[in-house]
């Protein structure tokens, strides 16, 4: 068994440690004897087609700049590859960039991949804090938040989670993130995987079941209970 | 007007001395708000001028070492001592030296300012000589990005009227415009082991900046050899750390700037004397335990920290605070290599069980995860047989030599 990691964008995309999403991922696969293969992605490079889970995370103003070019060029890929199920995780600047376009504060649009039906308008103030949302099937989820897009989730689509404590998407619905098929948009970090173990054995999980072709993959169970306290200690923090 | 702020500053710097609050703040707005002008008109008349050191790590050695280099050279040198380090700071620390006549007995001013203070800083009262020592990722909940930062301290640059020494080797830094600059630097050996903040887990195949460097350090063993104007000098160092030996390179070449004739080779043997700061390596004994003490504020000062100071002759301990001076965010954590550490005796602060979850990602295990540091100490300290070592974020740094100065552990 191997899975092949996409990660896009880690030298410009870096920020608030998402690396240790790919850590997370790599790891759990290696402790249950699974082979884990990331895959860097950086402008110009071009994408393989057999992809078992993508993570992209946020990055500063400047670095997003000299991505932006490159992410429309593959988008298509992308789109294609979420459409048909590939589980992936994006947060952040790049969960911005999976919508529709991003409104600056002057009124100009720049344009997103359109893979998710989402759009962001810069905000006025950042909300930043401790965040703890509640999210269908992994139940409570926890990270940290640093954004000042407001995001707001076209029709028919679902959100991440409802927010319990912090601010998500918007400061206003309620709504965190976006779940469409297997994808998790989200302005979680942390890094979210690390503290939120479910949620990397279901990008783990779907993967295997995928390359498989089958739904009855069971993963080994891990011991997690350095994991768990780190969770329920973060939960406890003040925002 | 002076003389009038004079006797108001002290006054209030009394009674709220007298009410028990030590607060530093309080005389520095009064001041602040009665007269504008204060600082210029006390710090504009010294005869060399005014310093001001800043940059996201090791301002606090770096300003101790540049006042201690020119005090060497016979100059009176007037500073602000730590948590001081912004305007109103600044104005309570005059307030305490100057004398009610207005006699201010110092030759030059040396002042630690974070970026975005030394820009209203610089807005307030001149700025004759600035060292800019790096920008690097710290607690960006509190800055926003670092090219914000880049930003503030080229405005620093910008403000200053005779020479900015740069860090030719910081990607932003060098960058750095003024009128006069001069540079200081490492060699392409030694800057292999500094952490660049675009690229901290991939970092082997940098180059040192060819800009022309006023001081450079060479190599770093047991000794540090240092080229001043292209003369070679060896010498020990009490102040630990490769980056703490880089800073000093930074001081010599200000300190070079200021007193072009100063003798290179005297301003050498007075670095080999020079401590570190407060919190940055110092030593205590605890129950015959030798514990060394090393502050952690960032990634990149973290990294360094690894790569200075990790051997298999000491136990490790790891402190890890989230209150709002350490970062709420403790993410930056996932941005440090810890590879080097052999297992952790113990992972303390509000945030052990996160320090805990970073370090079974890097295949390192914590025998124990103590959130309480009075506890912790107590547990880490509970043997003698091998010297310690604790990396500790500031407020648990703090609370750390409060308990073991209080000798609450017995």
């Amino acid at each position: 068994m191997k899975l092949k990691i996409l990660h896009l964008y880690p030298k410009e995309m870096n920020l608030y440690g998402d690396h240790g999403n790919v850590l997370a991922i790599v790891k759990r696969c290696e402790w249950r004897g699974i082979k884990a293969e990331v895959i860097e992605h950086e402008p110009g490079d071009i994408i393989p087609n057999d992809i078992d889970i993508i993570f992209g995370g946020g990055g500063q103003d400047s670095n997003q700049n000299r991505i932006e070019d490159d992410l429309r060029k593959i988008g298509p890929k992308l789109k294609e590859f979420v459409e048909a199920g590939t589980p992936t995780l994006v947060i952040c600047g790049l969960y911005q960039l999976f919508g529709n376009y991003f409104e600056t504060g002057d009124g100009q649009r720049i344009e997103g991949t359109g893979i998710l039906n989402l759009h962001t308008v810069a905000g006025n103030s950042r909300l930043i804090g401790n965040i703890v949302i509640d999210a269908p099937k992994f139940g409570e989820v926890v990270g940290y938040e640093n954004h000042s897009g407001l995001t707001q989730l076209g029709e028919g689509l679902e959100a991440f989670g409802t927010v319990q404590k912090g601010f998500g998407n918007n400061g206003k619905d309620h709504a965190e993130g976006v779940r469409y098929k297997n994808c998790i948009g989200t302005y979680l970090h942390g890094p979210i995987l690390p503290k939120n173990p479910k949620i990397t054995d279901f990008l783990i999980q779907t993967a295997l079941e995928r390359q498989s072709k089958t739904d009855k993959i069971k993963l080994q169970k891990l011991d997690d209970r350095i994991e768990n306290n780190a969770h329920s200690v973060a939960t406890s923090r003040p925002q | 007007m002076k003389k009038v702020s004079i006797i108001l500053g002290k006054t209030v710097q009394k009674v709220s001395r007298l009410r028990g609050n030590g607060g530093s703040a309080l005389p520095g707005l009064v001041v602040e708000r009665t007269n504008p002008n204060f600082i210029k008109e006390v710090l504009g008349k010294l005869p060399y001028g005014v310093v001001v050191i800043s940059g996201t790590n090791g301002k606090t050695t770096t300003t101790k070492i540049v006042t201690e280099l020119l005090e060497s050279q016979g100059l009176r040198v007037f500073t602000n001592k730590t948590g001081s380090n912004f305007v109103r700071g600044v104005i309570s620390a005059i307030l305490k030296n100057i004398r009610i006549t207005g006699k201010f007995n110092y030759d030059i001013a040396v002042l630690e300012l974070d970026e975005a203070h030394a820009v209203k800083f610089s807005e307030v009262a001149p700025i004759d000589y600035a060292l800019l020592l790096n920008v690097q990722r710290d607690q960006l909940d509190r800055f926003g990005e670092i090219d914000h930062t880049a930003a503030y301290l080229q405005k620093v640059a910008a403000a200053t009227k005779k020479t900015v020494v740069l860090n030719r080797e910081d990607p932003r830094i060098g960058k750095i415009t003024a009128k006069n600059v001069a540079y200081f630097g490492l060699s392409n050996e030694l800057l292999k082991q500094f952490p660049s903040d675009d690229n901290l887990l991939s970092h082997d195949k940098v180059k040192a900046s060819t800009k022309p460097a006023l001081v450079k350090l060479e190599t770093l063993s047991s000794e540090a050899t240092y080229i001043i104007e292209k003369e070679k000098f060896t010498t020990p160092l009490k102040v630990k750390g490769i980056y703490n030996a880089y800073n000093a390179a930074g001081a010599l070449a200000i300190v070079k700037t200021i007193l072009p004739k100063s003798d290179n080779k005297a301003l050498i043997d007075s670095l080999a004397k020079i401590e570190s700061a407060f919190g940055r390596g110092e030593v205590f004994t605890i129950n015959g335990a030798e514990v060394e003490l090393l502050l952690v504020k960032n990634p990149s000062a973290f990294q360094l920290s690894l790569t200075s100071f990790v051997d298999n002759k000491h136990d490790y301990m790891i402190a890890i605070n989230d209150a709002i001076a350490d970062g709420r965010d403790v993410s930056w954590l996932w941005n440090v290599d810890f590879k080097k550490l052999p297992t952790v005796k113990v992972a303390s602060g509000t945030r052990a069980t996160d320090m805990a979850l970073r370090l079974k990602y890097d295949d390192i295990k914590t025998e124990a995860c103590i959130e309480d540091l009075k506890q912790a100490l107590k547990t880490f300290t509970s043997n003698s047989e091998k010297p310690k070592r604790i990396f500790a974020t500031y407020t648990a740094m703090l609370e750390i030599r409060k308990i073991i100065s209080g000798k609450s552990l017995v």
